[in-house]
């Protein structure tokens, strides 16, 4: 029997038997970006297609190492990330997609600097639990996984879930003078 | 000595911090607390400090201000005994397209709850404006503050955030 841990380990974008099609990513103040998204069916083959589009627009995406459904324009809870190869990530899962998911356990919080592609000029510094356990459901197969992240990955889950629920990390930043202009464009 | 507010504001260019904090030092004026930033390309810059007559640095100042780029206004000022904090400290945060008032709006509603803003910062960068106001509360008035927020932001077609600023002592 598998065991919700390994089909995480065992999940690949492949396994969602469709390559996935680039989408145009919104930019605040787009209202969709503000609204908290829908819980899906994991196994609907449009949700299905969304995963599969939210990789491929994450690959295609330099510095992309997590997008969500509200930024490709769908108030929906979906989202991917992939932290691979990043200098700042400790424990990787490799590339994956969740769907519904929730954070059930937080600690250890961190400042840290964040941007995102839906704000594309601004970066801001935000205090992000660096231990974490998440919890949601595979896109595809729907069986429900609940694992441990920490460091890099944790903060890439926490601004995607923030995402699904309708936040920036604008709102959630640290104060007034924790905002800053981005200068650099990878 | 008294204390000195003094502005500097203009077109920007390498240098301007140290040729004023030059000049203050220069005079013999002790240069407290400060701020600067680039306000969209503008050089802007605040402090207070203690040192002579206001005229004094003012003249001093002037062959910075010589060729129009950049204006320094010097003001003396009274002493603030009570810097400290009053209320409990707060985070608003504003985000949503750009359109007249909101921060207008946004601190009238803040200073009606018997709010402070004390630090403020706004950017607008394409269509997106942000907002991210420092405020100090009375006690208990969070929840009030909330819901008005909530209630400007429909009017504003925006999106505010109040959370309580965390503090961490080590």
């Amino acid at each position: 029997m598998t065991t919700p841990i390994d089909a995480l380990a065992g999940w690949t974008p492949e396994s969602l038997g469709e390559p996935g099609t680039v989408r145009a990513v919104v930019a605040a103040p787009d209202p969709v970006l503000s609204r908290a998204g829908s819980d899906v069916d994991p196994c609907d083959p449009e949700v299905i297609r969304l995963a599969a589009d939210l990789i491929a627009t994450m690959r295609v995406s330099p510095g992309c190492v997590g997008l969500a459904a509200p930024q490709v324009g769908v108030s929906a809870q979906v989202f991917c990330v992939d932290v691979t190869g990043h200098p700042k990530a400790v424990t990787v899962h490799g590339a994956f997609a969740l769907c519904n998911a929730t954070v059930v356990e937080a600690s250890r919080w961190r400042p840290g600097r964040e941007g995102c592609m839906s704000v594309p000029d601004l970066t801001g510094d935000v205090k992000r639990a660096s231990r974490l356990v998440v919890e949601g459901q595979l896109p595809g197969s729907g069986v429900t996984v609940k694992f441990p992240a920490d460091g890099f990955e944790a903060r890439a889950l926490q601004h995607e879930i923030d995402h699904c629920a309708g936040l920036l990390f604008l709102d959630r930043v640290a104060g007034a003078h924790a905002i800053y202009q981005r200068r650099t464009y990878l | 000595m008294q204390e000195l507010a003094i502005t500097v504001i203009g077109h920007d260019r390498p240098g301007i911090v140290a040729d004023v904090a030059g000049v203050l030092a220069g005079l013999g004026a002790n240069l407290t607390d400060s701020t600067m930033t680039r306000l969209r390309g503008h050089f802007a810059m605040t402090l207070v400090c203690n040192g002579p007559q206001p005229a004094a640095v003012e003249a001093a100042l002037t062959p910075l201000t010589a060729d129009g780029k950049l204006l320094a206004t010097v003001r003396a000022v009274e002493p603030d005994a009570g810097g400290a904090p009053r209320g409990e400290p707060y985070l608003v945060s504003v985000h949503g397209a750009d359109r007249l008032g909101i921060v207008a709006a946004v601190t009238r509603v803040v200073e009606a709850e018997g709010g402070n803003v004390t630090d403020l910062t706004t950017r607008l960068t394409g269509p997106l404006y942000l907002l991210i106001a420092e405020v100090d509360l009375p006690p208990a008035a969070a929840d009030r503050l909330a819901d008005r927020l909530r209630e400007v932001a429909k009017t504003l077609d925006v999106e505010v955030t109040l959370r309580r600023a965390e503090s961490d002592l080590l």
